[in-house]
């Protein structure tokens, strides 16, 4: 029984549980032993507290009994980065800093899981603070790419993107500040969408850059990424950057909204340094939408193609500087044993605690903030991003959505690029304007290379059009099987 | 400022924090209403430009009692600019009203408090409870010229946020703290010199104690062939002396940036004027109306003004009884008095509230009336207030229960004159040997026999009758 | 920090309250200036006029009403607290 779970669409076990066919202890169990048969080479966990979820799947199976079940969700469980808070379990953000923290309160999209009645079930691996493309940076060592251990799972929600890939859980939240959920999602073969800034809050996500970051979902399908992101969406008054506007039935639009769309290809997405497999496979995806009937055009964004990394890159780690002082050893977290007096405390306590690739950006972000500097960095970032925001949108009026790849390159070896952090920033290039605009983005699997690896094609909507977008993405994945081919673990 | 946890003075330590106070990961700020009305309405107060737009702005530090290590502000785009406190300077006499300036401010803006260090032997300690709550920061131009104006600068300044329900000002209670940058010049120059910033001026008079001292300081340096180090100093108000701060070594490189979990916030012609409707009118504007309207003298201005409480009760009493200054003379002195008496009766410090007086603006007016139309006396009139105050009962109800109407009685009061004359014959033939003050020896025997109720006028003409 | 005299490594790392080790120095400024180096391309947009985006949608006068909401009991509060004292937390003394 319990192997006919593994790798189900979300959307098929919450049919399951419905008719009563299975129950949510039976899953969760049935998950339990997928991650301990898998984990020790995947490595996408932190740590799971599998009391704590059979004690959620109990109650779930009890509510169920009484016909008090509280939606589709009820009973699924459901991994989170180890960025969300979930109270009473660690958050340690994959970092030395954080490894014995343990959040006293709820994420909001945590207690909107556990309002729906699923259950959040383990911390899951990542670039310590999400800075990195590859989910090396993590104090606890890397998670492995299900379709090749050899390999990175992408990053930095590389650990939510394998659990599911690697069939340990049907559902994962993970963050997206440049790309950190549609990259790894891209290299491990699955979905993952960032919402538009402001349609799901951030209280309870630990800030990377508080401009950029967006917490989304990860799955097997479009339209289990349509029923998690329901749940999880909507606006939240303990975060002012929160959207206040009405959740849309996003399930439901994915039969409602058929195309024929007008869709946009940058010309610049598909330039230089793009893998000629991707870039293959990409194509055809396009191809396919035109034989759909769908009006292709080319369009360019020369600004978003030749300056969005630099200036990302100014923004995030301007921020970031700043969200990380809080990280000083006082209040909680690494408080370094050599600590003399106060100053010893900061500079000791942050020098233990943080990882080579976080102290690098917070230095960078620290001198592109300091005196002299500002105009010159910051400030000029600032309004190259004004400009990468409106040549977006000069581009979507007249296309419904624009196609692109996800990430330039397949996945790439352990350590390949480690050493060079620039080459690292660079695999981010089609998916950091995104979060620079601010709008919705949605990868989804469009083929495998030669070498048996997922590749990503990723869809860019207009500001809050995630039910377009994800019917947009649901007409493809309709066609195409990719989504039904696993790893063998 | 950014966060719903209630804030409060001398609760237990940590126990008014939550994940946004403590800046625990993923805790976000959430703007406070309330902080933005009050300190617009403080900015209409003094008279401020009031920004269409602000932005708030992150301040970068680390220090053990800031929870972020960044401080949420506003930098280049303040809530409020310009505008200015009025002080009075000390007259040449209590009863002389001295010179007044204009102090100008250069800008208000709000920002988050940080949390309280309280060092010990060998290490320090942190609770956060302080953390969070809204501070509003008022910068003046460097336009004060001594002690005795910064003195002057904030008790108005305090009785301003006190009166528009600002703040209650307490300094004890940290609810309004001072720094101040000073700087001295040789007379006749225009640039000033290194300014030095004084801190934990813990009081009003600690603050012109401070000063003072700290002018004494720089002037001896300078004259002494020195010069002026830019620093921070802190002042101890106990002992009267000063030491710099080593903490300030620090670099000040405050990388401030557009804080991105904030939204702007626009302030609109509606929202204005709803504020300004609650706005009181200002202390000394109020002053120079009582001088002038009610012809009140400047000694009774200085009493009422600074309590707006007083004032509202006083501009009733005036209106009931259209006596504008023997209803002040009975609110500023008479009631003044028992107020204090009975607080210190009943151990309160600051006295008995002026809204938990039994006396109200009617029994004033009832009883300035009674002495206007010669029902009683103004002696008995003191006697009446004291049980007024006590009782509640108006006047005219305590001069019936108790008889102090004015006798006008010819016969009683002939009958009172005759056993004064008899029982002072020596009074009585030193005025008929023309010693007029004699006969106040014989009126004041008069006034005794009678409790005060003899018509001191008629008394006076009988007598003079009688010893014709 | 001879590839980048822009960047001064000690001084943004005391204000960082980072120590960094003399290999982490070394990797760091050669790093770094490749990427300020890529950075500088920025300099080749025209900005003349542009208003910077602080917020990817920006919206005015979000905010709460004051109404005081519960926080965390002083145990919660204080649970990660590295070291504590009757509920106090304690750091190495601070010199002012
Ligand atoms: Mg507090
Ligand atoms: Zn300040």
């Amino acid at each position: 029984m319990a192997d006919d779970l593994i790798f189900q669409p979300a959307a098929r076990l919450a049919a399951q549980l419905a008719a009563g066919k299975i129950s949510a202890v039976e899953l969760l169990q049935a998950c339990l032993a997928r991650t301990r048969a898998v984990d020790g080479r995947v490595k996408a966990f932190n740590s799971f507290d599998e009391a704590g979820a059979l004690a959620l799947a109990r109650q779930s199976d009890e509510r169920r009994a009484a016909g008090q079940a509280r939606g589709p969700l009820d009973g699924l469980p459901v991994g989170l980065k180890d960025v969300i808070a979930v109270e009473g379990q660690p958050l340690t953000c994959s970092s030395k800093m954080l490894a014995n923290f343990v959040s006293p309160y709820d994420a909001t999209v945590t207690a909107k899981l556990k309002a729906a009645g699923a259950i959040p079930f383990g911390r899951l691996n990542m670039d310590e603070f999400a800075m990195g493309s590859s989910t090396e940076n993590s104090a606890f060592g890397p998670t492995a790419n299900p379709w090749d251990l050899t390999r990175v799972p992408g990053g930095s929600s590389g650990g939510s993107a394998a659990a599911v890939a690697a069939g340990e859980l049907p559902l994962t939240l993970g963050s997206d500040t440049g790309g950190s959920i549609r990259q790894p999602a891209a290299l491990c073969g699955i979905v993952g969408l960032k919402p538009t800034y402001g349609l799901v809050s951030r209280y309870g996500l630990a800030a990377f850059a508080s401009s950029l970051d967006q917490i989304g979902p990860l799955a097997h399908t479009v339209e289990d990424a349509a029923l998690l992101l329901g749940a999880i969406a909507g606006h939240d008054p303990r975060d002012s950057t929160s959207f206040k506007a009405g959740v849309p039935d996003y399930r439901a639009a994915l039969a409602a909204r058929k195309g024929p769309w007008r869709l946009g290809v940058p010309r610049e997405f598909f330039g230089a340094g793009l893998d000629l497999e991707v870039g293959a496979a990409v194509r055809q995806a396009v191809e396919f939408y035109r034989q759909q009937g769908c009006e292709i055009r080319e369009v360019s964004l020369p600004l978003a193609a030749e300056y969005a990394v630099a200036a990302y890159y100014l923004i995030a780690t301007a921020e970031a500087s700043s969200n990380l002082a809080r990280y000083d050893g006082i209040r909680y977290g690494h408080r370094s044993a050599a600590a003399k007096d106060a100053i010893d405390i900061y500079t000791k306590s942050r020098a233990e605690g943080f990882g080579p690739e976080v102290k690098r950006r917070i230095i960078l972000g620290t001198h592109v903030l300091s005196s002299g500097y500002y105009d010159a960095y910051y400030l000029r970032a600032q309004k190259v991003r004004t400009l990468i925001r409106n040549e977006f949108a000069a581009v979507l009026r007249d296309c419904d959505a624009l196609l692109s790849p996800t990430s330039p390159v397949p996945a790439f070896r352990l350590g390949e690029k480690s050493a060079d952090p620039l080459a690292m920033y660079l695999t981010d290039i089609y998916t950091i304007s995104v979060n620079l605009a601010g709008l919705p983005g949605i990868s989804i699997p469009c083929g495998f290379t030669g070498a048996g690896l997922p590749v990503g094609l990723q869809l860019i909507g207009r500001p809050f059009d995630e039910a377009g977008l994800l019917a947009l993405a649901r007409a493809y994945e309709s066609a195409h099987d990719w989504h039904t081919k696993h790893p063998i673990l | 400022m950014f966060t719903r946890v209630a804030a409060g003075y001398g609760e237990p330590e940590n126990t008014l924090t939550d994940p946004v106070v403590l800046a625990l990961p993923g805790a976000l700020p959430v703007l406070n209403k309330e902080a933005l009305d009050k300190v617009i309405k403080a900015g209409l107060i003094l008279g401020c430009a009031i920004a269409p737009v602000c932005t708030w702005d992150r301040k970068n530090y680390f220090y053990p009692d800031s929870p972020k290590n960044y401080q949420i502000s506003q930098y280049d785009q303040p809530i409020c600019t310009g505008g200015a406190v009025e002080i009075e300077l000390p007259g040449p006499a209590r009863n002389v009203m001295g010179a007044h300036r204009r102090i100008p401010l250069t800008r208000i803006h709000l920002e988050e408090d940080v949390g309280k260090l309280t060092h010990g032997a060998t290490d320090s300690l942190v609770d956060c409870n302080r953390a969070g709550t809204p501070l509003m920061e008022i910068v003046t131009e460097p336009a004060l010229h001594g002690a005795d104006e910064a003195f002057a600068f904030l008790t108005a300044l305090r009785t301003a946020m006190v009166q528009g329900g600002i703040s209650d000002c307490d300094m004890e209670k940290g609810q309004l703290r001072c720094d101040a940058n000073i700087s001295i010049r040789p007379a006749g120059e225009t640039k000033l010199g290194t300014k030095v910033e004084l801190k934990n001026l813990n009081s009003i008079s600690f603050v012109r104690d401070g000063i003072a001292h700290e002018i004494r300081r720089q002037t001896a340096v300078v004259t002494g062939g020195g010069s002026i180090a830019q620093e921070t100093r802190q002042y101890d108000g106990e002992a009267g002396t000063s030491a710099a701060m080593r903490s300030k070594e620090m670099a000040h490189d405050y990388r401030y940036f557009p804080d991105p979990d904030l939204m702007p916030v626009r302030v609109d012609e509606a929202w204005l004027a709803a504020i300004r409707a609650t706005v009181p009118e200002r202390m000394f504007d109020r002053q120079r109306r009582y001088l002038e309207q009610y012809r009140l003298p400047y000694t009774l201005t200085s009493v009422l003004v600074p309590q707006l409480a007083l004032c509202a009760f006083f501009e009733e009493a005036a209106a009931l009884s259209g006596k504008p200054q023997a209803v002040a003379n009975w609110i500023a002195n008479d009631l003044q008095r028992e107020l204090a008496a009975a607080g210190a009766r009943a151990q309160a410090a600051a006295g008995v509230d002026l809204a938990a007086s039994k006396v109200r603006p009617a029994h004033i007016a009832g009883l300035v009336g009674l002495v206007e139309s010669g029902v009683i006396s103004s002696s008995i009139a003191k006697e009446v207030f004291v049980e007024m105050f006590a009782t509640g009962d108006q006047a005219d109800a305590i001069v019936e229960r108790k008889g102090l109407r004015q006798s006008t009685d010819a016969g009683e009061l002939e009958r009172w004159v005759a056993e004064a004359i008899a029982a002072n014959p020596k009074a009585a033939a030193e005025f008929r040997s023309g010693n007029e003050k004699a006969l106040n020896a014989i009126k004041g025997a008069v006034m005794k026999a009678s409790q005060g109720r003899a018509n001191p006028q008629q008394v006076d003409a009988i007598a003079r009758k009688l010893m014709g | 920090m001879s590839n980048n005299p822009d960047l001064d490594l000690d001084y943004v790392a005391n204000l960082a309250r980072l120590a960094l080790s003399d290999t982490e120095k070394t990797g760091f400024s050669g790093q770094l200036a490749d990427i300020l180096r890529y950075m500088d391309k920025l300099r080749q947009v025209d900005v003349t006029g542009i208003e910077p985006m602080a917020h990817a949608s920006p919206v005015f006068n979000v905010w709460e009403a004051d109404v005081a909401r519960p926080g965390l009991p002083v145990e919660a509060a204080l649970r990660n607290a590295p070291a504590q004292r009757q509920n106090l937390i304690v750091v190495p003394k601070v010199v002012e």
